[in-house]
């Protein structure tokens, strides 16, 4: 197994919102899914996964039902609001800018190495 | 969902985070599982993985966001539970804090309802008065001046920026229909209801072809006059009454309650109707004003714009107007002068509840300090400082809000009574009602409470040595609560202190002013208002025979053992003050001296009862044409003459004509302006003149404001009846109104003083138990406290009388630094005292001195039993207990 990072401060939100856009899904589902996406780079701690989640509805991103799951078990579902999907997209446009700018800024210092 | 809901649906919400975890739980168990772990491996993984169940359900719980309400409510719930749980210190803190919250509440309604509350009329801030100013004009001996008739209707026409009402103040007989009576009425402009927007309650408004000289005289009727006089007849209005011998078709009723300057005037008619001479002379200035500022002009443009008029009616009549100005400033109701006592009062009901916080306060303390266990236990557990602090914060909020609860119940019973109470009438009394802004104060005067005697014992809370308290179990000393408690016994006595020396100051203060000499002997003297009928007035030959006939019948009912007329009467409302000078170069009127003159007849001092000083009284030899004669009082004498003597001495009245006067006696002074006021009233030289010489021209005016004195041989009130059937005359439209006996009047003026003693005396009468009481209470905790350490001292050797002194000792150390406190605010108290109510001095030493030791002595005997029991104390258990 590779090594594991610490997720950044405030990517967690992001990282559960985009999950939930694909589609409405229970806990424990996003938290495999975080974890087979990254190549279980990214570790998320399960106990802050939910405390997250329901402060993600509190403010209004998330909204959630009562469903059953393919096996048959009642599980509680998040999907995305209209609220949530505008702000899945702001904050992902924000990171990809901050991603590309951290890249330029390491590039910059390779070169300068050489 | 709101937050709201979210509460609401706790128990669902707390049972679907149960039930999303075990879900989780059980899926990662699965999946290990299938995995290849054994079952009880893999359940202990996947608890290990979410990493606590129950710290993430309060993570889950927190990020719910109704966290801090759903704590609030459980420390309510407790709050409520342990107030339940002790019985006996929930009733004495709420009643104490019930009466205390109650009685600020009731003054607070007072003062809102009076003093605060806008006038009753739609858009009140829009309403302005007109003021007329000069600088020969005393402003302070007169109050604020009104406007001569003729610039009212200039100012009315030419004005764009307010919609200008005027009001003209008179009284006259209602002969038809039902018994004769006398009224104040009002003359007023056309507009006046649709300046203030006041609908009537019957009939039409004044239109402005009511508002000019030929129409047909119309009325409108004052819904108390109506009331009073025509029983509230519905079918009034149309029908017509007579009032001075001219019918006036009533056309409408005015609202309930509707007040200018403070009074409901009896009738209203137009104002425009009215010939009289003196309306038409721009010298005199008899109207009052009310305006409304036009959409979109301020204050400050109608002070400008009304500026302007005034000098341009100073150019075209610069005999009258010259250095005449027009003031123009809001309208405000008018109140007399209640202000400074209704303040007074709030302030020391204040008082009382700072005292009842006090002593819950040290209560709570006492309470905390033996609580201390729990707060520990309570940290140990992992409470927060500050969720602590909050948790007490609650507890006093809730006894705070309850108390409070109370407070306004008996607000709401205790205000009515209250204003009933108020000696004569309360300035707006009837806007005297519990609305939101009392509401609000009493909220916010019920959580202040709350905080303030909650602070103390909620900083407490911090759980300092943890450990140490634990074991302790709560039963070792702590220096820093007997501070806290010595304040707080301090600071009540302090309070008690400043109530008790006010009280005493009034009480002193009424004593003296009740064994003043009024200067008239008071005692079976009844005084009336008298009103000629109009036919007689109009004809000025038929009035002194008129007065003579109604003196002489006056003298024929039994009882009555001398009469006389006079215009003015000492202690009750209304008098003539002019300037005098003692030479012919008499200075312009604003630099002459005023003095109080009085129209008479020979009579008037035996029927008064007052003191010939030197010289003579008036006689029959005083007569028109004889030489012009004046008595003055040896206070006029002083003033005016020094050393010398008056007799003989001439004095010039510019506004009684050109013609000096001769002095001819000086009598003893009178307590014009009320036993209490008389002493700082600005003008208290008095003049009297003989009916006999006063001019024919003044005899008309004279004779409307005339007032009948009669001694009586028997109570006179009793007399009241008859003297008003032989009063009634040939036409049977003479009346006698507003009868008083003199005593009453000199009660009056004292009233005030009286009332205030009285509601001191009462907050004194509550401070001075509740110091007591929260000295034992706090003196019988901190002994109980120092039970070990009593007993060590005996077996070591202390008497009882030892261990009695010690207690006594720190008991008479917290109350002297109360007195000492408290004697400053007394002198503050003093003065503001001083300075609001006329008659008080300042503070005597004996009334401090009583004062002082009556409060020590009920201080100490209530520290006599704790130190008693402390004294009784058995050394062998008190240290088998440590």
């Amino acid at each position: 197994m590779t090594a594991k990072s610490d997720l950044p401060q405030g990517t967690l939100d992001l990282l559960i919102l985009k999950v939930v856009a694909l589609g409405p899904v229970h806990g424990y589902a996003i938290a495999q899914r975080l974890q087979q996406v990254s190549r279980d780079v990214v570790q998320v701690p399960q106990g802050s996964l939910y405390p997250a989640l329901h402060r993600l509805e509190n403010r209004g991103l998330l909204a959630a039902d009562w469903k059953e799951t393919d096996t048959g078990r009642e599980a509680k579902f998040y999907r995305l609001t209209r609220k949530g999907r505008a702000q899945l997209g702001a904050e992902a446009a924000s990171w990809e800018r901050l991603t590309a700018a951290v890249g330029l800024i390491l590039k910059l210092s390779e070169g300068g190495a050489e | 969902m709101s937050w709201w809901n979210r509460l609401w649906r706790r128990r669902q919400m707390e049972e679907q985070l149960e039930r999303e975890l075990r879900f989780h739980l059980e899926e990662h168990t699965t999946e290990l599982y299938a995995d290849g772990h054994a079952l009880d491996e893999a359940q202990r993984q996947a608890r290990l993985a979410i990493g606590g169940p129950e710290q993430v359900k309060e993570l889950c719980r927190d990020a719910r966001g109704t966290r801090w309400l759903e704590d609030l409510l459980q420390d309510f719930r407790y709050a409520l539970r342990t107030l339940w749980q002790k019985p006996g210190f929930a009733a004495v803190t709420l009643m104490t804090l019930a009466l205390g919250i109650g009685a600020t509440t009731v003054m607070f309604t007072v003062v809102n309802g009076v003093l605060l509350k806008p006038l009753p009329y739609p858009q009140p801030n829009e309403l302005v008065s007109v003021h007329g100013h000069s600088n020969d004009w005393n402003t302070g001996a007169f109050g604020d001046q009104n406007v001569a008739y003729l610039d009212f209707l200039d100012l009315q026409r030419q004005s764009n920026s307010v919609t200008l009402a005027g009001t003209l103040y008179n009284g006259g007989t209602v002969s038809q229909p039902g018994e004769p009576e006398y009224i104040y009425y009002r003359e007023v402009s056309n507009n006046l209801f649709s300046v203030l927007r006041v609908k009537l309650a019957q009939g039409r408004a004044f239109l402005s072809e009511d508002d000019r000289i030929g129409a047909g005289p119309v009325a409108i009727l004052g819904y108390s006059f109506w009331q009073r006089h025509f029983a509230g007849s519905p079918q009034i209005v149309g029908t017509s009454l007579t009032l001075d011998q001219k019918s006036y078709m009533i056309i409408g009723i005015a609202p309930a309650g509707m007040q200018l300057d403070g009074e409901e005037p009896d009738l209203y008619a137009p104002l425009g109707q009215d010939t009289a001479k003196f309306l038409r002379n721009r010298k005199a200035h008899p109207i009052g004003t009310m305006a409304r500022l036009s959409p979109r002009s301020t204050t400050a443009l109608a002070r400008a714009e009304l500026d302007l008029i005034g000098r341009h009616l100073a150019q075209q009549y610069p005999d009258s107007n010259a250095d005449r100005t027009f003031l123009v400033q809001p309208l405000r109701p008018e109140v007399g002068g209640v202000g400074p006592t209704l303040w007074l009062l709030l302030g020391a009901v204040s008082l009382v509840l700072l005292i009842a916080c006090a002593n819950i306060a040290s209560l709570l303390l006492a309470r905390a300090v033996s609580r201390e266990r729990e707060f520990a236990m309570r940290a140990a557990l992992g409470a927060s400082r500050g969720r602590l602090v909050r948790q007490c914060l609650t507890e006093s909020a809730v006894l705070g809000l309850l108390g409070g609860a109370l407070g306004v119940l008996l607000a709401v019973l205790g205000t009515r009574p209250f204003v009933a109470f108020w000696p004569g009438d309360l300035p707006r009394g009837k806007d005297v009602q519990l609305d939101w802004h009392v509401l609000l104060f009493a909220l916010g005067v019920s959580l202040l409470s709350g905080l303030f005697f909650g602070l103390a014992p909620a900083m407490r809370a911090p759980a300092r040595k943890l450990e140490q308290a634990l074991r302790a179990g709560g039963r070792t000393v702590v220096g820093s609560s007997r501070r806290l408690h010595a304040i707080f016994v301090t600071f009540e006595v302090a309070l008690a202190v400043v109530l008790l020396i006010s009280a005493g100051t009034l009480g002193r203060t009424l004593l003296r002013l009740a064994s003043l000499d009024p200067g008239v002997n008071v005692r079976n003297v009844l005084v009336a208002r008298m009103a000629l009928p109009p036919g007689v007035l109009a004809d000025t030959g038929r009035i002194r025979p008129a007065w003579q006939d109604v003196l002489d019948r006056a003298r024929q009912v039994p009882g009555v053992q001398s009469a006389t007329i006079v215009d003015t009467v000492p202690l009750r409302e209304g008098n003539n003050q002019l300037g005098y000078w003692t030479t012919a170069d008499v200075p312009p009127e604003n630099r002459q001296p005023l003095t109080l003159t009085t129209c008479v007849m020979p009579e008037y001092l035996k029927v008064m009862g007052i003191a010939l000083r030197q010289g003579r009284f008036f006689d029959e030899r005083d007569r028109m044409g004889s030489g012009q004669v004046v008595v003055i009082d040896e206070v006029m004498a002083q003033q005016a003459f020094g050393n010398e003597n008056p007799i003989g001495k001439r004095l010039w009245m510019p506004t009684m004509g050109p013609t000096p006067y001769e002095i001819v006696g000086v009598v003893g002074h009178v307590r014009y302006w009320g036993l209490a006021s008389d002493d700082q009233a600005q003008v208290r030289a008095q003049l009297y003149y003989p009916f006999s010489q006063l001019p024919d021209q003044l005899l008309h005016r004279w004779s409307e404001l005339m007032s009948i004195i009669v001694r009586t041989g028997t109570p006179p009130l009793g007399l009241v009846a008859s003297l008003r059937h032989e009063l009634r005359g040939a036409t049977g439209d003479q009346v006698v109104y507003q009868v008083r006996t003199l005593e009453q009047l000199a009660s009056n003026s004292i009233a005030q003083q009286r009332f205030l003693l009285l509601l001191f005396s009462v907050f004194a009468g509550l401070a001075l138990p509740l110091a007591c009481i929260g000295i034992y209470g706090v003196l019988a905790y901190l002994t109980s406290q120092r039970v070990p350490e009593i007993g060590l001292r005996m077996a070591l050797g202390a008497s009882a009388w030892n261990v009695m002194r010690m207690v006594l000792r720190q008991s008479l150390g917290m109350i002297l630094a109360g007195v000492g406190v408290g004697v400053a605010g007394a002198l503050i108290a003093a003065r503001l005292l001083k300075s609001s109510v006329a008659g008080v001095r300042s503070i005597e030493p004996l009334t401090f001195a009583l004062m002082v030791s009556l409060l020590v002595a009920a201080a100490l005997l209530a520290s006599f039993v704790p130190a008693r029991r402390a004294s009784r104390v058995d050394p062998m258990s008190a240290l088998r207990q440590e």
